[in-house]
């Protein structure tokens, strides 16, 4: 039984391609399992990319460090429902920081994936739109159908940051590219582009 | 001997070794014991603070400041050193340098029972998971530890705590 939710009709794999148009122009953070598999297939794990592999609920809180410290750039985090479930205090650290240069997607599959798909509590009673605002994030934007997506492209140009976009998508595997897990060397490449920029 | 340093005097001390460091972002979970700190990093225009939820959002952020070249630091009461571990595998497996300062309860002259058991944790857990601990008990070790725990952060790239005990605090009285 749902409980006023309509099943998504995303198919994960064409989420960030539809939405990110540019993703050179962004400092892109992703946190772990799915979220992580698709930006490192998307982008090619490109040097604008950190994809994380563990320290769950983490990818929210680094994105608002790089956030604040490169108020230049447009920082986007690309994060999974169970991720940000782990620790979504951080969205009200975000709405009392207002980084103007953060973007924050939740590409909600409503499972823990990584761990055998097992439900999580989008799937049950959970509205993370809700919670967003409820933070306190100024602008906040729901899609679960592909042909929402121009709309979330736009939304993620045109609102005003710190911004929340909860995707919803249907349940199925990520990208199975096979990403550097050598954060130590992931971070020096990613720290290098950076300051060479 | 001690002599009676306010919080506002060590406060200061160590406020300006971080600004100097270039310490930009002061994230924090309030504690009486960073009270000072929090409000000189407010008024400084080289600084800014940022409110956290929990203490483990400070060390995703301070990593997140690094890969863009800037430094913070994480400001938090004892107990909070129980809610980071996790993300500490940030520092180990990324090398980020990280720099705590941990303002201690459940130590010296503690009053609360619900202190002690995180606070007696807090040096065996922060080195479980790779943070030195630097330990200050008298005023006049302040200045060298201080100096000690900045260098092994930024200089060295270690993960690093100041750790600001009950002796050198004074007892909180409740």
């Amino acid at each position: 039984m749902t409980i006023g939710l309509p099943d998504s009709t995303i198919d994960r794999s064409i989420l960030l391609p539809a939405i990110f148009p540019n993703p050179e122009n962004y400092l892109l953070l992703a946190g772990l399992a799915g979220a992580a598999k698709d930006s490192a297939a998307w982008t090619r794990e490109a040097d604008n990319l950190i994809t994380l592999g563990g320290a769950m609920g983490a990818a929210v809180a680094m994105g608002l460090g790089m956030a604040l410290s490169a108020p230049d750039r447009q920082v986007a985090v690309i994060t999974g429902d169970g991720e940000l479930m782990m620790n979504v205090g951080v969205l009200a650290t975000v709405a009392s920081a207002m980084p103007e240069n953060l973007t924050i997607v939740c590409v909600d599959n409503g499972q823990h994936g990584e761990t055998g798909g097992q439900p999580g509590h989008t799937s049950h009673r959970t509205n993370l739109a809700k919670m967003a605002e409820g933070a306190g994030l100024p602008a906040v934007f729901t899609v679960s159908a592909p042909d929402e997506l121009p709309a979330a492209r736009a939304f993620l140009t045109d609102t005003p940051a710190p911004r929340f976009l909860w995707a919803r998508v249907m349940p199925g595997p990520p990208s199975s590219y096979k990403r550097n897990w050598d954060l130590a060397e992931c971070r020096l490449i990613f720290r290098n582009a950076f300051l060479s920029s | 001997m001690s002599t009676a340093q306010t919080r506002e005097d060590w406060s200061r001390q160590i406020f300006d070794k971080l600004a100097a460091a270039g310490v930009t972002l002061f994230s924090y979970v309030p504690d009486f014991g960073n009270i000072s700190l929090v409000e000189m990093a407010d008024a400084d225009n080289r600084t800014r603070t940022i409110l956290l939820s929990s203490e483990q959002e400070g060390v995703a952020l301070c990593a997140g400041a690094d890969l863009v070249g800037a430094r913070g630091v994480l400001l938090m009461q004892s107990s909070g050193v129980g809610n980071c571990p996790n993300m500490l595998s940030l520092v180990q497996g990324g090398r980020f340098p990280m720099l705590m300062i941990v303002t201690m309860r459940g130590d010296y002259g503690e009053q609360n029972p619900w202190q002690y058991p995180m606070g007696q944790a807090v040096e065996p857990v922060l080195e479980a998971m790779g943070i030195k601990c630097i330990r200050v008990e008298r005023d006049d070790e302040l200045d060298q530890a201080t100096d000690s725990a900045i260098s092994a952060a930024f200089a060295a790239g270690q993960g690093v705590a100041l750790i600001l005990t009950q002796k050198f605090l004074g007892a909180k009285a409740f």
